[in-house]
C-alpha cells in the first residue's frame, strides 16, 4: 500500500504531480492512499514523496476537469479523480460514457464546483476601502463551499482591472494590487469593512425592483440558497419585504381607480391631432406616407411598412414588380433586396438608367410565412392585388409613363387587372386604356430559382432583351 | 426640476422599472477590462447577482431615466394620467450610480429605459447619452441594455447601436386591436419600422465587418447582445395563439434574440377596465414553454396549439405533453434507434438530455437504468419511450395518461 499525503488541499500541481509518478509506476488505484497533511498518518503503508514523473497521455478535457474539481471538499476526491485517470489511460472514450459511474460521479463534481464558481462571480461584495489619486480600492469577504478561490480570481482581475481589491476566504486570500494578482493564506470577516456607503442606495434598489404581487420565495431560494445570506447586503431585507407583501397587493386593489391625473389633456390633443389628420393625396410623396398607412387589406398586420413607388415624376417607363421581400419591407424602399441586384444588373446591361425610372409594385405589403429566423415569401392572392391595384392607379395618374415594364404574373394582372400568362403576352408590346404602351415580362426573382445554370443564362439575355425593347420604345 | 435626494429617485425610478421582466447580461461578446485598464467584463454568460423575493434575477441595474411621461398606455404605471409620484435622473447620475454599485460586483451592466419626454427624438439622445458617458468618459466594459423608443430617428437607434450590448423595442400587447385601445399613442407599425431599423443596422454591421480590408480596424460592432422585445400577458384579451403568432413573426422578421411575456400585474393607481387580479403567473410559464418549443425544438405554432384548447395552452400541463397527448400515434419513441428530432419530442426529454442520449447511444445500448443518469426523470418518460428492457404496452394509450401527469385539482387561485 502507498500512502500519498497532499500538503495544500485543491492544489491541482500537487496533486498532478503525486498521481504522474503513481501512473507512470503503474501502482493501481486500490493501492493507493491518499490523504491530506491535516489528518494523522495511517500505521500501515509506505509514504511516497510526490516526484515527477514521466510524459503521460491523458485527454485534455479530463485534465482540465480535474484542475476543477480537485477544489472539491469531498476528501474522496483525490482518490476518485486518481481512479478516473488510471482508467482513462487504458480508455481513451471514458470520458464520453456518460452512464458510467466514475463519469457520472466525475461530471456531478464538475458541476457542483461550476456552479459554486459561479455563485461566487454573483455573490462577491466588495466593500470600498479608500482611494489613492486615480485608483479606488477594495475589499471583500466571501465563503464558497469548496476551495476554489483559484478559480475564480482570474474573473475579477479581468473585470476590475482598473481598482485595487482584496477578497479574502477561509482558506486563503487573493489581492490584486499595482496590476499584479497574488494569493496569501486564508483570513476572517473582521479585516473586511462592516459597511459601504452605497449599500443603502443597493438596499434601496433591491426593494423597489421587487414586485409584490408575484411572489415566489422557491425561486429565489434555488438560485440564491440561503448559505449565501450572511454575505449579502440586501439579504437582510428579504423577510420584512415579504411580510409586506401581501398588504401592498392589497392596497393596490383597494385603492385601485383614482382620479385621471390633469396632465392627460396634453397628450390627448396631440394624438387626436394625428389620428385626424388629412387623407388628402395631392403629392408622390403623401401618397408614399398613405400607403404605409394603409389598412385595405389585412397584410398590413405583419409587414414592417406599406413600401411605395420610387422614382422621378417625370419618368417615362415605370417597372412594376410584384410585392416588397423582406429586405424591402426592413427597409421601405423598393426593389433592394437579391432580386433587385438582378434587376440592377440587367437595366445596366440593358442601358437603362434606374434613377430615371419608376420602379413599384402591385402588392404594397410584403406578404410571408414566418419560418423560424426566415420570413418565406408568399404570393399575393388575386383578391390582395386587386385590393392594392387602388395605390397603383393612382401612382399610374401620378407618373403618366409611356410604357409600363410588368415583371411577373402578379405585376400584370396589378396593371391589367385580369390573369393572364406571361408567355401568352411575351414577345409584344400592348396598349393599356389611354394608350400607355405595355410590356410583359418575368419578375427578377424567377432568374434566382431557376437550378439549371444553361436555363438561367438563357432567361436572363430574354430579361435583357425584353428591358432593351423597353428602351427602345421608350426612346 | 425638482431636486429629490437620489435615494428618493431611485426608490421611484426602479420601481417603474421593474414591469419590465428582462434582466439578460449574456449572449454579447467577450469583452474586459485589461486593455483598457478600466472597469467592466462580459463574459458570454450572463450572471445573476442577486434574486428578488419574487423569484426574478438582478443582474442589471435597471431603471428608468425618468417616469415622466406624454403616453398615456393604460396597462402602464409611467402613463400621462397616473398620479404616481415623478422623478428624473441626470445622464451622470445614472452613470455614477452604474459604476457605483459595479464596483462593488452588486450589477453586471445597465438596462436603462424611460417614460417619453417631450419628444421620441429628445428621450433617445437622453438615453445614448447615459450610454456614451459610461463608454467614452469611464471606459466601462460591461453590460449596456438600451430601450429603443418606438418612432425615434433611425440614426439615433444607429448610434444606441454602437454603445449598447443590446437594445429592445416593447409590442407590450400583442394585437393590433388590443394596442389601439389599450395604448393610443403606440403605433404597431411604429414599433415594428424601430425593430427593422435595428436588424438592418446589424445586418450592415456584419456586411462591413465581411468586406473590411486586411489591416485596417475592424469596424465597430452594433447591438451584439441583439435585440428582444416583450409582450403584456393577461390584459387584454389577446389569446396564447394570438401572442406566438406576434412572436413567430417578430422572430423571423427582426431576428429577436428574446421575446419576453410578462404576465400582468397590478400596478398601483390603476386605470379602471384592467383586471385587477393576481398575475397569471402559469400561464406566462406555458407561453415561455411554448417559446422554446418554437425556437429550440423544431416545433411549428400550428402544431403547439393542437394541444391547446380555444387557442389557450393547458395550464394544468406542459405544451410539449399537451401535444404529445393529442399525437400518440407518433409514440413510443426508441431512445436507442429514434433520430434527435423525434427525441425532442418526448415529453420530459429537454435539449440536453437528448444531445447526452445522442452521445451516449454510440457506445451501447441504453437502458433505462442508464436513462436515469442522462436526464431528470425517468418517470415521466416511460410512457413514450421504448428501450431494451422497457415497452409501454397500453400505457400510451390509455384514456388517464393526462391525469398521470397533470396535478390534482384544486382551487384556481392556489394554483396560479
Amino acid at each position: 500500500m502507498r500512502e500519498v499525503v497532499l500538503k495544500t488541499p485543491g492544489d491541482f500541481a500537487e496533486w498532478r504531480c503525486a498521481a504522474r509518478g503513481l501512473l507512470a509506476g503503474g501502482v493501481a488505484p486500490d493501492e493507493v492512499s491518499w490523504r491530506g497533511s491535516e489528518e494523522g498518518a495511517s500505521l500501515f503503508g509506505d509514504a511516497v514523496a510526490a516526484a515527477p514523473g514521466a510524459q503521460l497521455s491523458l485527454p485534455r478535457e479530463l485534465v482540465e476537469i480535474a484542475d476543477r474539481v480537485i477544489c472539491h471538499r469531498d476528501a474522496e476526491v483525490p482518490a476518485r479523480l486518481y481512479r478516473i485517470m488510471w482508467r482513462a489511460l487504458h480508455d481513451r472514450n471514458l470520458l464520453a460514457r456518460a452512464t458510467d459511474a466514475d463519469v457520472d460521479w466525475l461530471r456531478k463534481a464538475d458541476k457542483a464546483i461550476r456552479r459554486d464558481v459561479h455563485k461566487m462571480h454573483a455573490f462577491v461584495r466588495f466593500r470600498r476601502l479608500g482611494e489613492e489619486p486615480g485608483r479606488e480600492s477594495f475589499a471583500a469577504w466571501f465563503e464558497p463551499s469548496h476551495r476554489i478561490l483559484r478559480l475564480t480570481a482570474p474573473f475579477f482581475q479581468r473585470r476590475f482591472y482598473g481598482m485595487d481589491w482584496a477578497i479574502v476566504t477561509p482558506d486563503a486570500r487573493a489581492i490584486w494590487q499595482d496590476e499584479t494578482l497574488t494569493y496569501g493564506p486564508g483570513g476572517t470577516k473582521d479585516e473586511v469593512p462592516d459597511s459601504d456607503v452605497v449599500e443603502d442606495q443597493w438596499r434601496t434598489y433591491y426593494g423597489a425592483i421587487f414586485n409584490p404581487a408575484r411572489v415566489k420565495i422557491d425561486a429565489m431560494r434555488a438560485e440564491m440558497p440561503k448559505k449565501y445570506w450572511k454575505n449579502l447586503p440586501e439579504a437582510q431585507d428579504i423577510a420584512p419585504l415579504l411580510a409586506g407583501a401581501e398588504a401592498r397587493v392589497e392596497r393596490m386593489r383597494a385603492e385601485a381607480v383614482s382620479m385621471a391625473n390633469p396632465l392627460t389633456g396634453k397628450w390627448r390633443t396631440r394624438v387626436q391631432d394625428e389620428l385626424t389628420r388629412g387623407e388628402e393625396i395631392e403629392t408622390l410623396a403623401e401618397l408614399a406616407k398613405a400607403v404605409d398607412r394603409c389598412t385595405r387589406c389585412p397584410l398590413y398586420c405583419d409587414a414592417t411598412q406599406g413600401v411605395a413607388g420610387e422614382g422621378p415624376e417625370a419618368a417615362r417607363i415605370m417597372l412594376v414588380g410584384e410585392q416588397p421581400g423582406d429586405q424591402e419591407d426592413l427597409q421601405g424602399r423598393p426593389f433592394v433586396g437579391p432580386a433587385g441586384q438582378v434587376l440592377n444588373e440587367a437595366l445596366e446591361e440593358a442601358g437603362l438608367d434606374r434613377t430615371q425610372l419608376f420602379l413599384t409594385n402591385a402588392v404594397k405589403h410584403f406578404k410571408f410565412e414566418p419560418r423560424g429566423k426566415r420570413r418565406l415569401h408568399q404570393n399575393p392572392t388575386n383578391a390582395e392585388i386587386d385590393i392594392c391595384r387602388w395605390w397603383l392607379d393612382k401612382e399610374r395618374v401620378f407618373v403618366q409613363p409611356g410604357l409600363i415594364v410588368t415583371l411577373g404574373a402578379s405585376a400584370l394582372r396589378g396593371v391589367t387587372g385580369k390573369s393572364a400568362s406571361i408567355k401568352s403576352m411575351r414577345g409584344a408590346v400592348h396598349e393599356l386604356e389611354g394608350g400607355t404602351k405595355l410590356i410583359a415580362t418575368i419578375h427578377p426573382s424567377f432568374l434566382l430559382r431557376l437550378p439549371d445554370r444553361a436555363r438561367a443564362a438563357e432567361e436572363r439575355a430574354m430579361f435583357v432583351a425584353d428591358l432593351l425593347r423597353a428602351r427602345k420604345l421608350a426612346a | 426640476m425638482s431636486a429629490k435626494p437620489i435615494l428618493e429617485k431611485l426608490a421611484i425610478l426602479a420601481d417603474a422599472a421593474k414591469y419590465d421582466a428582462s434582466c439578460a447580461s449574456s449572449g454579447t461578446v467577450k469583452r474586459d477590462a485589461v486593455g483598457s485598464k478600466g472597469i467592466g467584463s462580459t463574459e458570454g454568460m450572463g450572471i445573476c447577482h442577486s434574486y428578488a423575493p419574487d423569484g426574478r434575477c438582478i443582474s442589471l441595474l435597471k431603471i428608468l431615466l425618468t417616469n415622466f411621461c406624454i403616453y398615456d398606455c393604460r396597462f402602464c404605471i409611467n402613463r400621462a394620467s397616473s398620479n404616481v409620484e415623478r422623478a428624473r435622473f441626470s445622464p451622470q447620475e445614472v452613470a455614477a450610480l452604474t459604476l457605483d454599485f459595479y464596483k462593488r460586483n452588486y450589477i453586471e451592466g445597465l438596462f436603462l429605459s424611460s417614460g417619453i419626454i417631450r419628444s421620441e427624438d429628445y428621450t433617445m439622445e437622453q438615453l445614448v447619452e447615459v450610454a456614451r458617458i459610461l463608454r467614452e468618459e469611464h471606459r466601462f466594459q460591461g453590460y449596456i441594455h438600451l430601450k429603443t423608443i418606438a418612432g425615434a430617428d433611425s440614426a439615433l437607434v444607429a448610434l444606441a447601436g454602437l454603445y449598447a450590448d443590446r437594445l429592445s423595442t416593447n409590442v407590450e400587447l400583442p394585437t393590433e386591436a388590443g394596442l389601439s385601445s389599450f395604448a393610443p399613442e403606440k403605433k404597431p407599425e411604429t414599433i415594428r419600422k424601430t425593430m427593422a431599423s435595428v436588424r438592418v443596422g446589424e445586418s450592415e454591421a456584419i456586411e462591413a465587418a465581411k468586406s473590411r480590408l486586411i489591416g485596417k480596424a475592424t469596424p465597430p460592432r452594433f447591438a451584439p447582445a441583439g435585440q428582444s422585445t416583450q409582450m403584456i400577458v393577461g390584459a387584454d384579451a389577446a389569446r396564447d395563439d394570438d401572442i406566438l403568432k406576434t412572436a413567430t413573426n417578430l422572430y423571423s422578421g427582426y431576428r429577436l434574440r428574446r421575446v419576453y411575456y410578462s404576465a400582468y400585474s397590478p400596478i398601483p393607481d390603476a386605470s379602471q377596465d384592467l383586471p385587477p387580479v393576481r398575475p397569471p403567473l402559469m400561464r406566462e410559464h406555458r407561453l415561455y414553454q411554448a417559446d422554446w418549443l418554437l425556437r429550440f425544438y423544431g416545433f411549428e405554432r400550428a402544431e403547439i396549439m393542437e394541444g391547446a384548447c380555444g387557442g389557450m395552452l393547458d395550464l394544468a400541463i406542459d405544451p410539449k405533453l399537451a401535444w404529445a397527448l393529442q399525437r400518440r400515434e407518433a409514440f413510443p419513441v426508441d431512445i436507442n434507434r429514434a433520430p434527435r428530432e423525434l427525441l425532442l419530442r418526448v415529453p420530459g426529454l429537454g435539449t440536453r438530455a437528448v444531445d447526452r442520449i445522442v452521445a451516449a447511444r454510440r457506445l451501447g445500448k441504453l437502458r433505462l437504468g442508464d436513462l436515469a443518469r442522462l436526464t431528470a426523470s425517468v418517470k415521466k418518460l416511460l410512457p413514450f419511450i421504448v428501450t431494451p428492457d422497457w415497452r409501454p404496452g397500453k400505457l400510451i394509450d390509455s384514456a388517464d395518461l393526462r391525469a398521470r401527469f397533470a396535478p390534482p385539482a384544486e382551487q384556481l387561485a392556489l394554483a396560479l
